[in-house]
């Protein structure tokens, strides 16, 4: 059973961590990881830097950049992977633009994906026909859940159909937005979230964008089994270092 | 072969919508609609109105006399240059802003490298009064000043990107941001045949009054409707793909696309994608590109502002990798000389993107009787301070 499907079976909301690998430094990438478990995040998704990140808002986008600038590469994440199953049991899920990876093989990164141990991956660029029509034998033959993205925007007929090819969760975006806004939850979006749960999915539902602090992880989880969190933790691990994890996640769970 | 896009918005392997989910309800709507729109009668004759009556169309096919002399051949100048705002970029937006008031939007962003599609963008914007954002790299507002000044003249806001190389590609990721936190009021008009389908074929056909306008001009001047070759310059590549758009599938017509060799193909700055891309997704497009091995897009160079774009349309990469267009770049030294050329054989100062085009006569010859149409795509009033710089004027 993949890894990721267990943790939904734990009878509390999920945290997920976003962190762009090699940043701050190079190689702070396997700490970053030891600690987020060690300080109680369930969940990790470790960023491929990428040069022009679209999805992403200003502050992932600066963190791709100084990783890129780091020396950072898919095949150094890889290498920096190696082992970490003996560090880390919490599911590792490796989100990432689709260039790197098409030049990379797409085969031979799914295969190093599944011999370092990671679980899932999230490609944003890479939309479902493209994948069911090219991919999909290749991730599930490695082992690979991949998760797709719903927006506010989303039909619920194209909910349900993401939901279909999505294995162990499906990532609900909160607003129409890139990631890294702040401010409170919408009353728009606490109804969006709801009506998302009541489509009763065969996925759990975590939700992205816009997550930065225990309030909005508990709006965000109210009617879902999780919630990412990634520009606030790039902002604090910027300011804080690896040194301020223990704070970063003890707020959050306030 | 096939050099129009497929039903899934493929040129051979090129092409398709690599976009984030939240993009997706605008790109499938427009994909869905774009052509149903785009032939409809009411839209046909409001874009052949304003093309005629506002932009200036058709623009001339002018046999130039003293330049066919030197080269020993038969050429004809598409005169785009002479397009209200100065290059065929308005084409573009002139349809590409009926397109979104039959849509419903009443937000315009557009990015721009140069200024010209943003002018262009801004031109548009101000004719149907709906707001206008462009997004422009930091540096190239820097370089670009008398472009930025027009556009705020015109009415629109100017968002400098300041993420990256702060150049073209990012303020094109920037526009797509501003897509992505806007989904439901604008419509994003970009300004070349690049990005996800449907744009590469929306902005083909919108430029592809070009080749029309040259099959009625050459049957009136040479009795038949179709030249030997047509030559244009490649950036995006969307004076090129309205230049060749009518001529794809007609073989007696060679094509000849001409990239920027920047400083030569392996000084590391340069521009020519085709020698020195690989394929890979860019802006939503799979097609030729510029990157490392680890595919991370690079900042391309070249003297000209609007052809220093890493990728390359995916109908261009298309025609390239099947053979059907001669692909051809051109150094910064040998752009500027024909420039100079043309000012001082013709009395046309063309911009440096142009220029390029037109150095192919220095390297490649062509047969007396041929008959050979550039598309001279802009003027060089924006390029007054290059051209004044390097040639110490």
């Amino acid at each position: 059973m993949n890894s990721i499907d267990t943790s939904f079976r734990k009878n509390k909301k999920i945290v997920s961590i976003y962190v762009t690998a090699g940043f701050p430094n190079l190689e702070d990438t396997a700490d970053i990881l030891a600690s987020l478990e060690e300080n109680g995040a369930d969940m990790i998704e470790i960023g491929l830097p990428f040069s022009d990140p679209l999805a992403d808002g200003p502050t992932i986008q600066e963190s791709s950049t100084q990783a890129l600038k780091n020396g950072m590469t898919t095949e150094i994440l890889f290498e920096q992977l190696q082992g970490i199953r003996k560090k880390v049991s919490i599911p590792l899920i490796l989100m990432g633009y689709f260039n790197p990876m098409l030049q990379f093989g797409v085969e031979e990164f799914c295969a190093k994906c599944k011999e370092v141990g990671i679980d899932g991956l999230i490609i944003p660029d890479l939309p479902l026909r493209e994948y069911q029509h090219h991919y999909e034998s290749i991730f599930k033959a490695n082992d690979l859940y991949m998760i797709f993205l719903v927006t506010p925007q989303t039909s619920e007929a194209r909910i349900r159909e993401m939901d279909q090819a999505s294995n162990g969760f499906l990532y609900v975006v909160s607003s129409a937005s890139t990631t890294g806004k702040t401010g409170s939850f919408s009353e728009d979006q606490t109804t969006y979230l709801q009506r998302v749960a009541d489509l009763k999915l065969r996925n759990p539902l975590m939700v992205g964008f816009g997550i930065h602090d225990a309030e909005t992880f508990r709006k965000a989880t109210q009617h879902t089994q999780g919630a990412i969190i990634g520009s606030a933790f790039i902002k604090h691990l910027k300011n804080h270092g690896a040194q301020g994890i223990p704070s970063f996640m003890k707020h959050l769970r306030s | 072969m096939q050099y129009h896009v497929d039903e899934h918005g493929y040129y051979g392997e090129f092409g398709g919508a690599f976009i984030p989910e939240m993009l997706y309800p605008n790109v499938a709507q427009l994909q869905k609609v774009y052509k149903s729109i785009l032939q409809q009668p009411e839209f046909q004759k409001e874009f052949k109105q304003l093309l005629a009556d506002y932009v200036g169309r058709p623009t001339p096919l002018y046999y130039a006399n003293r330049l066919s002399e030197k080269y020993n051949t038969r050429i004809y100048l598409k005169r785009e240059d002479l397009c209200h705002t100065g290059a065929h970029k308005v084409n573009n937006t002139i349809g590409q802003i009926l397109l979104a008031k039959h849509l419903g939007k009443k937000r315009i962003i557009a990015e721009t490298g140069a200024g010209q599609h943003g002018v262009a963008t801004a031109t548009v914007c101000a004719l149907m009064g709906i707001a206008c954002v462009v997004y422009m790299g930091a540096v190239d507002i820097e370089r670009q000043a008398p472009n930025v000044a027009r556009m705020k003249m015109l009415g629109a806001t100017v968002i400098p990107a300041t993420c990256g190389s702060k150049t073209l590609k990012d303020a094109t990721n920037e526009a797509i941001r501003d897509w992505i936190n806007h989904p439901e009021d604008t419509h994003y008009i970009i300004g070349s045949v690049v990005g996800p389908h449907p744009y590469p074929d929306l902005v083909a056909r919108l430029q592809s009054v070009i080749s029309e306008e040259i099959k009625k001009q050459l049957t009136d001047k040479e009795g038949r409707d179709y030249p030997d070759y047509v030559i244009a310059c490649v950036g995006g590549g969307s004076n090129a793909a309205g230049a060749y758009y009518h001529y794809l599938d007609r073989p007696e017509v060679g094509i000849i696309a001409v990239e920027a060799a920047g400083k030569g193909i392996h000084s590391g700055e340069s521009a020519a994608t085709s020698a020195l891309g690989t394929p890979g997704i860019i802006h939503g497009s799979k097609t030729l590109l510029m990157q490392t091995r680890d595919g991370q897009i690079t900042e391309p160079y070249s003297i000209s502002a609007g052809l220093d774009y890493p990728g390359v349309g995916p109908m261009h990469a298309h025609l390239y990798s099947s053979g059907r267009g001669e692909f051809i770049s051109i150094t910064d030294a040998d752009a500027m000389e024909a420039g100079r050329d043309l000012s001082r054989l013709e009395g046309i100062i063309p911009a440096i993107e142009t220029s390029h085009a037109l150095a192919v006569f220095k390297q490649r010859p062509f047969k007396k009787e041929e008959v050979v149409v550039v598309n001279l795509s802009g003027r060089g009033d924006k390029d007054l301070n290059t051209y004044i710089e390097y040639f110490n004027l």
